[in-house]
């Protein structure tokens, strides 16, 4: 009979490395909360553009990466979160908190919305997002205020003067990218976070621990749903102007999949570092216009194909290296 | 009243063409071929280009699209989705929207943002109409189209039950594994499947050049046409897209003449009634929520 020892197993969550990283980034959040001061209006506005964009591969990872639910129709909430937000306002409610109404709006109707998409599987799910989606573009064409495709504007935020505007809305970015991104990290590490990851990792075995797999995506699906949304109405302040045309955009989610794919899908570390990655190239190759748009689906065809994992993934893997711990390691 | 039913059975016709493609590729490969509106206007812009430049008729230019396209889906089995199948039932979604943007993007660039039309290329037939019973007329273009549908959905449904490599396919579908023990080349039967749903799809492309007009970024409302087709007509089910396409047309006529901006919503709602219809009242599904009730059923 052998025994194994037990004493020569250490289970490890935080790794020198990862405490020096998540020091780092809440090192890093303080500096970009104090960063205004000395920044410039255009690389606020960008920063700012950054941030939503981080929010959004995130929100798009948890329910790809982590629910295994491929969404074509993300635009859904990115687009009612900007509506809501002008529907609200215009009742003479502060901008601000019009922002915030709309964003919690869509999560509520998110989860009725979840609790009937998610009946579907794989692909008719992901392309009956995108259904939603348009229909929910036609829908906000008929409200008169919005004007049809020709849209409005977030017209009171002209309250404000344009200086305080800019940093608040900056902060309000930032704030909504570091509130997401610890909850995120904190729902992971939960027990239901443990029942998400088994589940990301095999639907079928997980489900044989017990582990509730719909209950666990549909809350999956309306923590996404909650983000987008509120990036939606980020956006939408910091553009001032809500046409519904560009707001119910499948881009939205051509960006999100991108990013997503690129950094590593299923990985927290991943999102944020596709995102970075997407906001350089948009900076540097955005004046291409088509050729862009080409270089991105190339890009993003060539990752699923070659590089599945994404480019985290792939050193995670070679490396062991984890920064943002989420899971377990075992060491012998 | 009559007469707008008829115009939308003619348009459910044309959804049905145009879904042919993705509702044969999603009952017997199991996937859902997000390039599918690319491709069709790919084929639409393939068409005109033949018309524009060498006066080639659109019918005598499918000669040349079909197997073209056929190429094209054989390629797209052996190089895209075969990978990426190894990389789960999901990656093959991420993979072909990719390639849909590419597409879209490439066909912009190349014929810019105007819309073309294959109707300069097909004569009189462009406007020409058939006189039915009761004073209503119909496009030769729109009963062709129609046709053109009937008899595509047939011939695939036979292919399927009667040819052996239809029964291959269809075997490789159940259970490519199995299919292999008993002598089946799984590799060259999804190839071959995934050739006939992309050349299927030429077809559609004329009859999309040919009815109305088409830009470069077109493919994604068709994407969604089909899809709607597809799914309404029960997915997996041949027969049933051909229903599904004329469900369709004839919500979106019934939301265009409630509302003048609702046409395309008609159509959406159409195909959430029936997903809704499907969820909750399928005939097991209900079964089981009577058995539930009296504590038969976990």
């Amino acid at each position: 009979m052998t025994t194994t020892n037990l004493t020569s197993i250490r289970i490890e969550r935080w790794t020198t490395a990862s405490v020096v990283a998540v020091s780092l980034c809440v090192a890093a959040i303080v500096a970009l909360a104090v960063a205004p001061a000395v920044l410039g209006a255009g690389a606020v506005d960008r920063l700012t553009a950054l941030f939503i964009y981080i929010v959004l591969a995130a929100m798009w990872n948890a329910l790809a990466g982590y629910g295994g639910l491929v969404s074509i129709g993300q635009q859904l909430f990115f687009g009612l979160g900007a509506y809501f937000t002008i529907r609200i306002a215009n009742l003479g409610v502060d901008p601000f908190i019009a922002m915030a109404l709309g964003a919690i709006v869509t999560t509520v109707i998110a989860y009725p919305v979840g609790r009937f998409m998610l009946k579907l599987k794989g692909g008719e799910f992901a392309i009956g997002m995108w259904v939603l989606a348009e229909l929910a573009h036609l829908l906000v064409n008929l409200d008169t205020l919005i004007q049809g495709e020709t849209g409005t504007s977030l017209i009171s935020l002209n309250a404000y003067d344009i200086g305080l505007r800019r940093n608040l809305i900056y902060w309000l970015a930032l704030a909504t990218m570091a509130g997401l991104l610890s909850a995120l990290f904190f729902l992971l590490r939960s027990r239901t976070g443990a029942a998400i990851q088994a589940i990301r990792d095999s639907e079928e075995a997980a489900a044989s621990l017990g582990v509730d797999a719909i209950r666990t995506k549909r809350l999956i699906f309306v923590i996404a749903a909650g983000g987008i949304a509120a990036a939606g109405a980020l956006w939408l302040a910091s553009a001032i102007s809500f046409q519904p045309k560009t707001y119910f955009s499948v881009q939205w989610t051509a960006y999100m999949i991108f990013m997503v794919l690129v950094g590593g899908i299923g990985k927290f570390e991943g999102a944020i570092l596709g995102a970075i990655l997407f906001f350089l190239i948009e900076t540097w190759f955005a004046a291409a216009g088509v050729w862009y748009l080409i270089g991105l689906g190339a890009v993003a065809l060539i990752f699923s194909l070659v590089l599945p994992k994404g480019l985290w993934g792939y050193f995670a893997d070679r490396t062991g290296l984890r920064l943002l711990p989420v899971g377990y390691v075992v060491r012998e | 009243m009559l007469n707008q039913i008829a115009q939308a059975i003619v348009l459910g016709g044309y959804y049905a063409l145009i879904a042919c493609g993705l509702s044969f590729m999603l009952s017997v490969m199991r996937v859902i071929n997000l390039a599918h509106g690319s491709l069709l206007v790919l084929g639409g812009y393939f068409l005109w280009y033949l018309g524009e430049n060498y006066e080639v008729s659109p019918f005598v230019g499918l000669l040349a699209l079909v197997p073209l396209l056929a190429l094209i889906g054989w390629a797209l089995q052996r190089f895209l989705l075969a990978r990426s199948a190894r990389g789960g039932e999901l990656l093959p979604i991420l993979t072909t929207f990719g390639l849909s943007i590419v597409l879209d993007n490439l066909l912009f660039e190349q014929f810019g943002a105007d819309t073309r039309s294959l109707a300069p290329y097909i004569g009189d037939m462009a406007w020409d109409s058939y006189e039915l019973p009761a004073g209503i007329f119909v496009g030769k273009v729109g009963v062709l189209t129609l046709v053109a549908a009937i008899v595509l959905l047939g011939g695939l449904q036979l292919f399927l039950s009667r040819t052996g490599t239809g029964k291959a396919i269809r075997a490789t579908a159940e259970d490519a594994d199995t299919a292999g023990i008993v002598g089946i080349d799984a590799r060259k039967a999804s190839a071959i499947a995934s050739a006939i749903a992309v050349g299927s799809i030429g077809i559609a492309s004329a009859a999309l050049g040919m009815r109305a007009t088409f830009d470069a970024y077109a493919g994604g409302a068709q994407l969604l046409f089909a899809f709607e087709a597809t799914i309404i007509g029960g997915a997996g089910s041949l027969w049933g897209t051909l229903i599904g396409g004329i469900v369709l047309a004839l919500a979106q006529t019934a939301g265009a003449a409630i509302h003048p901006q609702g046409f395309l919503i008609g159509g959406h709602l159409a195909f959430i009634l029936v997903l809704f219809a499907r969820f909750f009242f399928l005939p097991g599904e209900f079964t089981y929520r009577l058995r539930r009730i009296a504590g038969l059923a976990k």
